[in-house]
């Protein structure tokens, strides 16, 4: 199984879980039908002509239906985005499998796990909504919720301790590590230049090499730069992971993001940053390091507020060797990789778990504050959106773009405060990808069918497409592809004292051909060439053999043949040898010699020989003698 | 040559001639050759040589030394050729057999030196000097030169290569001057031996099927016709040109660049522009034959030609139409593109081109938009200048590059592909519609350029270049607009423009990118420069954070944007426009504060840019009259000239010599007109004494009479210029006059003599009026300003010094021999 990520989009549908008491969240009208029939407006409540469940947020889980995930052996993961749906596969599934992934995926992916079951479980919500998941009640529901696919198979978030169980059966590998699964294939993680300890793998055999692409970014950011060339030679590509904005540009963004929140500082402001605990928060803070002297922000505040804050800031220093050269190099001086410690150091950024405790005291504005959980949804984002909302002073600055600003939005209005959108994805975009695809040649691309034609809204875009030679084969959800190979060949190993047996003949320059007789010897996928057993005693009883004993007879070996038999030559032999009245025939593959006299044929073919006469034997043999003469032996 | 020169020169020759002391310096014996060919020039070098033998004795020696450096072999060959350009001074070389020597084929040619790229282009220049007069025409023959020349066409070094086709075409000029064109008949036998002998191999090579060789010939074709208009070049097109058709006929054309550049060259000379020859028909071939981006260079030249057939031209306007036929063709929205090339469309193999790969389609555009913004401010058109169709195209071309193009047809929409997020036609697109700003545009494609310069503006994408690009363009769009308006004011459609600008020139004066930033405050600078008095952009301006956030940007942490941010601000605080917009009303409570931040910027910046900046502001503020300066100058002046005299940058000091002429303008009121009929009435002489000493209250006497002697020539000259107008308005005077060397003055003369040498700490004594007037008479400021105006190494580039240098040097090296043991 390649990665398995969790669908949070799903959690868009619910009311924000607010951290205190929103008069205004609980005050919203329940929702009723058409005919005014009210029995959902406990469920479902009204905002802003939205209609949202009431209920404790629920996370659309990975495809369950069409294979029996216990039957899965091992999950590859390429990020710690990609691995939120873990404790729903190994922990209820009968999953008995292993998983592979690098340190910092699973550390990281941890504290995400932890914030996301912390922002959950500390605002326990006694009300489980599941009446509007009936489908003939779905079908009356207004968009987006009558369009959710599968809310059957929604669940609620895991716990920690299915966190800590789902984590324990994850294995630790290191880039370019080669892991052996079942003597079948080779799996190998190569750096993907996209987060800490992100992955893409190579799944290879002797023969054949499938290359999974995931998640992979080739701009200069903190973690190790892209391993391409370990990309070459795949028989397939799968390709999944791009950018989800191909139009904005990552650079771009990140001036537009530091000039909003310059501006809304400048103006008394406050900025509310949307974000996960990990990954481009590290950039941005390394860009605002840079940036706040220049912009007159020294005296400005910085607050992380999440609940794996401290975690998430220290651990990024202590992955040395995920890191990039430049960073790296800074571990030997010896200086912290990210200038973020210098930020924490002169008290310019401040992190806490929650806004309860320490936070409150500290609290100063106009501030920045980066606190998760993107979706809006919850986590202390929801506080600072309640606060800060009604007041147009104050920005929003979305930047990571798993979630549609405007639904993540949507539960707020009416706001005034401001709202920026500056999608920071670093992933690769189309023109990366078609770069990355000449560089690295595979044979075929499989990617999903998304990817193979222009965004719905840009249909006259074609730049916005995987543009390759041959074309990518594509997939859609649930759909089952063969991918276009098939395993021709095994390595077959020798065992050296028949390799010695062997007395190799050359047939052409460079190439010598031996013929072997040996027991194939097959365990594990692995195939082994062993000398055959001595010819067995003749038994002298008439006791029946066992069948372990039932190896084959080793007969006589007839020699081999190669070579072509010369017509013209072949014809002047059998003259010589007494046979007249010879007639030569061409045929499509080849010659029929007539021996007229003795009412005997042979066909001459480029891959066979055959003498057809009637009853003697001798003839033949005769035959088949002259035939041998033009043939070499082994 | 003078006689100390003569005198070193026979030490020279001797240092060039011992292979023992190498020429480390190849400048030197460069600027040895200028010498010599300056001397040469003004004087007979027979004469020359006949004094100096040793000269004669050093191209000797080059013919037997064996050991002889690369260097001064290259070095000698040159010199030989400078001397030999006289006629009988190359005959009394020529007497010597030197000259056979040099240039023959017993020369450098069969030695290993040859291999040395220098020595092979010395060879070349020094034939290229000596090929002036009748007798070198007949030498280049005798000694084998000319063949040599054949194969040096093809030589390794592009240098040799170049060189040895311009000297074909030289002596192909040299050999044919003076001939009329009948005795040009089409025999061989009626050409010159020499011009034959090229002839034959430009003939040869122009029948090659290596398109080098190709290429050579045709070099060697346009210098000729590039160099000379006599009559006999159109001999020797007659000759040639049926060889250059043939050329016409292959496919592709071989050396089209080069073709292309033949005939340029011709139609450029008036012997061919006047003849009835095929010149104008074969362009007009070549054009429709050349690829698109081969084509476009060669339309360019035919556009820009005085005297051309107006088919042609129109043809070559449309060929650098072309590419913009085709992008308006595919933005084409119903009910179709607007027609560009008077009804034809944009033709396949343009498209072709544009569609094969984005490098060529960006190099097409580029150059096809670099062109047009060429030819625009021509007057000779074939056509009306399509002026509207080719904002469309330019329109167009920034729309399929920023993406917000939505094309119907498929060549719009694989553009769309090719040129996304593609910088070099973004820059290329907004120059070029920054030059059609010269042009009109009716209100409705005004509307569309502020749309898609605001696009370009907002867009997080744009790169810093390219928005610096798009804060131009619109600069020019808004003064064209407030210009065809027939008033300053910004017309009544810019107006919500303007308004539109300022949020995104906010966000961008946040940006974290400093060439962004720096961008954004120049672009205000310039709205403010034409705009600042317009109650309608005063209002937008003073709503905005603008003037708040230029303001900060005087700690900027780039020295540029600080010096970008002090121009913005001085010319805000000239319009009384840098209140923030939370105090409009009072814009002098802000003011305040201004000159002492400029001040502090003055004093302490690290870089020299932002105190410059500072500087031009002040002289801005001063000249203009601004409020704060105004209240007290003297007072102002004083706390500048404490600062600007201790400054390192001499631009700074420049500056303050400037801001110091225009408070002396001021002081002294205008000059007298030097056409008026009465003699000029001096000012009263209780007047001049009390400029004098404001002058020497606020230091401008003594920074003046510091830097006239500034290390560095400008600030020096500008003082001296200074001084010497000081003087001329107390000349009339003679009361003041009357100080004479009293022992102030004389202590004046004293510290001016010890600051001239050097000693700056020693202050200057006390500076009365008299005192003054008495320094500015006593010193030699006429002279000081010829001594000036002369380069600052006139001293050091005297031949005597560069002799002497030589010598020096080798007689150093010596010393070091000397230490070896």
């Amino acid at each position: 199984m390649l990665d398995c990520g969790l669908d949070m989009t799903s959690t868009l549908n619910f009311l924000p879980l607010p951290l205190v008491q929103s008069p205004r969240l609980s005050n919203l009208p329940g929702w009723s039908l058409k005919d005014g029939n009210a029995f959902l407006d406990k469920e479902l409540k009204e905002c802003s002509g939205h209609v949202f469940v009431d209920s404790v947020p629920e996370f659309c889980l990975p495809e369950t239906e069409l294979i029996d995930l216990s039957t899965v052996d091992v999950i590859l993961i390429s990020n710690y985005h990609c691995m939120m749906a873990l404790p729903y596969i190994t922990e209820h599934t009968g999953f008995t499998g292993t998983v592979y992934a690098t340190e910092p995926t699973v550390q990281i992916g941890r504290l995400l796990m932890e914030e996301l079951v912390n922002f959950i479980e500390r605002v326990p919500k006694a009300q489980s909504a599941s009446l509007w998941k009936n489908k003939d009640i779905q079908r009356l529901l207004p968009s987006p919720l009558k369009d959710a696919v599968e809310v059957s198979t929604w669940r609620r978030c895991y716990t920690m301790q299915e966190v800590n169980s789902a984590l324990s059966k994850i294995q630790l590998v290191g880039y370019s590590q080669k892991i052996e699964l079942f003597g079948a294939v080779q799996v190998t993680p190569l750096s993907s230049g996209y987060a800490l300890g992100s992955s893409n793998w190579i799944i290879q055999s002797h023969y054949e090499k499938v290359s999974y692409v995931s998640g992979s970014s080739l701009l200069t950011t903190h973690p190790q730069p892209m391993d391409q060339a370990s990309l070459k030679n795949s028989d397939v590509l799968i390709l999944t992971g791009l950018t989800q904005i191909p139009t904005a540009n990552p650079d771009g963004m990140v001036g537009e993001f530091c000039s909003n929140l310059a501006l809304t500082v400048r103006n008394g402001g406050n900025v509310l940053v949307p974000c996960y605990p990990s990954g481009v928060i590290y950039d941005l803070l390394e860009c605002l390091y840079q940036y706040i002297d220049s912009a007159g922000l020294s005296n400005v505040p910085f607050y992380f507020i999440s609940p794996v804050a401290n975690s998430s800031l220290e651990f990024s220093q202590i992955f040395a060797e995920w890191l990039c050269h430049n960073k790296q190099t800074k571990v030997y001086l010896p200086e912290p990789p990210f200038p973020h410690a210098e930020l924490i150091q002169t008290n310019k950024l401040k992190h806490y778990p929650s806004i309860h405790g320490d936070f409150s005291n500290d609290f100063r504005q106009p501030c920045v504050v980066f606190t998760g959980h993107p979706s809006l949804r919850f986590g202390d984002v929801v506080h600072f959106m309640e606060l800060w909302g009604k007041s147009s002073l104050n920005t929003v600055i979305f930047t990571e773009p798993d979630f549609s600003y405007l639904e993540a939005l949507a539960p707020y209005q009416p706001l005034a405060m401001k709202c920026i959108y500056c999608p920071i994805d670093t992933r690769l975009n189309f023109i990366q990808v078609s770069k990355l695809l000449k560089e690295v040649q595979p044979l075929h691309v499989v990617c999903p069918e998304q990817y193979t034609q222009p965004p719905p809204t840009q249909s006259h875009r074609m730049d916005l497409m995987i543009d390759c030679q041959p074309p990518a084969m594509s997939y859609r959800r649930a759909e089952v592809l063969a991918l276009p190979f098939k395993r021709r060949y095994e390595k077959i190993e020798i065992m050296p004292e028949l390799a010695d047996s062997l007395v190799p003949m050359e047939i052409k320059p460079g190439i010598s051909l031996a013929t072997v007789s040996a027991v194939l010897h097959t365990k594990d996928n692995k195939h082994i060439l062993q000398p055959p057993p001595r010819p067995s005693q003749p038994t002298s009883g008439k006791k029946r053999k066992r069948v372990s004993d039932d190896i084959p007879d080793c007969k006589a070996v007839k020699p081999l043949l190669s070579g072509a038999i010369p017509v013209e030559q072949f014809v002047q032999t059998l003259e010589k040898h007494g046979f007249s009245d010879i007639k030569v025939e061409d045929t499509a593959k080849g010659h029929i010699v007539l021996l007229q006299e003795a009412e005997t044929l042979i066909q001459i073919e480029e891959d066979s020989t055959h003498i057809i006469c009637d009853n003697d034997e001798m003839l033949r043999v005769r035959l088949r003698d002259l035939v041998l003469k033009f043939l070499q032996k082994f | 040559m003078d006689s100390e020169c003569s005198r070193l020169l026979p030490a020279l020759c001797a240092v060039l001639a011992d292979p023992r002391q190498p020429v480390t310096d190849d400048t030197c014996l460069e600027k040895l050759l200028d010498w010599f060919k300056t001397v040469a020039e003004a004087e007979s070098s027979l004469l020359l040589l006949q004094e100096n033998p040793c000269l004669v004795e050093l191209l000797s020696h080059t013919l037997k030394s064996q050991d002889m450096s690369a260097r001064v072999l290259s070095f000698s060959l040159r010199l030989a050729g400078i001397f030999a350009a006289q006629e009988n001074c190359f005959q009394y070389l020529q007497q010597g057999e030197l000259m056979l020597g040099l240039f023959g084929e017993a020369g450098p040619v069969g030695l290993p030196a040859w291999s040395v790229p220098s020595v092979r282009s010395g060879w070349i220049q020094g034939l290229c000097s000596l090929a002036q007069h009748p007798s070198a025409e007949q030498f280049l023959v005798d000694c084998g030169a000319v063949d040599t020349l054949f194969s040096l066409q093809g030589d390794s070094s592009l240098f040799v290569a170049s060189a040895a086709s311009q000297l074909l075409a030289q002596a192909l000029s040299l050999s044919l001057q003076g001939r009329d064109t009948p005795q040009l008949g089409s025999q061989d036998s009626d050409w010159p031996s020499c011009a034959r002998s090229i002839v034959g191999h430009l003939e040869e090579a122009l029948r090659s099927r290596a398109t080098p060789q190709v290429t050579q010939a045709l070099k060697v074709l346009t210098t000729t016709f590039g160099r000379c208009h006599h009559p006999w070049t159109q001999a020797l097109w007659m000759q040639l040109s049926p060889l250059v058709t043939c050329l016409l006929e292959k496919d592709p054309i071989p050396a089209a660049h080069s073709v292309a550049d033949l005939f340029l060259t011709m139609a450029r000379s008036p012997v061919f522009a006047s003849s009835d020859c095929d010149l104008w028909v074969m362009l007009v071939r070549t054009l429709s034959r050349l690829s698109p981006t081969q084509a476009g260079p060669l339309a360019l030249g035919v556009c820009k030609l005085h005297v051309c057939p107006l088919a042609l031209r129109t043809q070559a306007f449309d060929v650098l139409l072309q590419p913009m036929a085709c992008i308006l063709e595919a933005a084409a929205q119903p009910p179709g593109p607007s027609d560009l090339l008077d009804g034809t469309r944009g033709s396949s193999s343009m498209a072709d081109t544009l569609l094969a790969s984005t490098s060529s389609c960006a190099g097409l555009l580029c150059q096809s938009l670099a062109h047009l913004g060429e030819l625009q401010p021509l007057s000779h058109s074939p056509r009306p200048w399509p002026q509207a169709p080719l904002l469309e195209a330019t329109l167009a071309t920034l729309r399929f590059c920023n993406g917000s193009a939505v094309p119907l047809s498929s060549v719009g929409v694989r553009l769309c592909g090719i040129l996304a997020g593609c910088v070099r036609v973004q820059r290329a697109a907004l120059d070029f519609l920054a030059a059609l700003s010269q042009g009109t545009g009716s209100p409705d494609l005004v509307m569309k350029v502020s749309a898609v310069l605001l696009e370009y503006l907002r867009s997080p994408d744009s790169s810093p270049m390219v928005l610096k690009k798009a804060f131009q363009a619109t600069l020019q769009w808004l003064l064209t607009t407030s210009q065809a308006g027939g008033s300053c004011d910004p017309s009544p459609h810019s107006q919500p423009f303007i308004g539109e600008l300022f949020p995104v020139m906010q966000k961008r004066l946040c940006s974290p990118c400093w060439e962004v930033r720096d961008s954004a405050l120049e672009f205000l600078t310039h709205l403010t420069a034409h705009w600042g008095g317009q109650p309608g952009f005063r209002q937008a301006l003073l709503a905005s954070d603008a003037p708040e956030l230029a303001k900060q940007l005087l700690r900027d942490p780039e020295g540029y944007v600080r010096a970008s941010a002090v121009a913005a601000m001085g010319q805000l605080a000239a319009r009384g426009l840098h209140a923030s917009s939370a105090h409009p009303e009072q814009p002098g409570a802000q003011q305040k504060h201004l000159l002492p931040e400029l001040m502090d910027i003055l004093s302490s910046d690290s870089e020299g840019f932002p105190r410059r900046a500072v500087m031009q502001v002040f002289t801005a503020w001063l000249r203009d009259g601004h409020a704060e300066v105004a209240q007290d100058p003297e007072r102002f002046m004083a706390g500048v000239f404490q600062v600007v005299g201790q400054d390192l940058d001499w631009e700074v000091r420049l500056q303050g010599l400037e801001l110091a002429g225009v408070f002396l303008a001021q002081v002294l009121g205008p000059p007298a007109c030097p056409y008026a009929a009465a003699p000029p009435t001096a000012a009263p002489s209780v007047q001049l004494a009390e400029v004098l000493r404001a002058l020497g209250r606020v230091r401008v006497l003594e920074f003046a009479f510091h830097t006239l002697f500034d290390c560095d020539r400008p600030v020096a000259r500008k003082s001296c210029d200074l001084l010497l107008l000081l003087r001329a308005r107390t000349a009339p005077d003679s009361r003041l006059q009357g100080a004479g060397r009293c022992p102030d003055t004389a202590a004046v003369e004293a510290t001016l003599q010890a600051w001239q040498e050097g000693k700056q700490g020693q202050p200057l004594g006390e500076l009365g009026p008299e005192v003054v007037v008495a320094v500015l008479w006593m010193l030699d400021l006429e002279g000081l300003q010829a001594t000036l105006a002369e380069s600052s190494d006139h001293v050091e580039q005297s031949p005597q010094s560069l002799l002497q240098d030589m010598l020096a040097t080798a007689a150093a090296l010596d010393d070091h021999e000397a230490d070896c043991y």
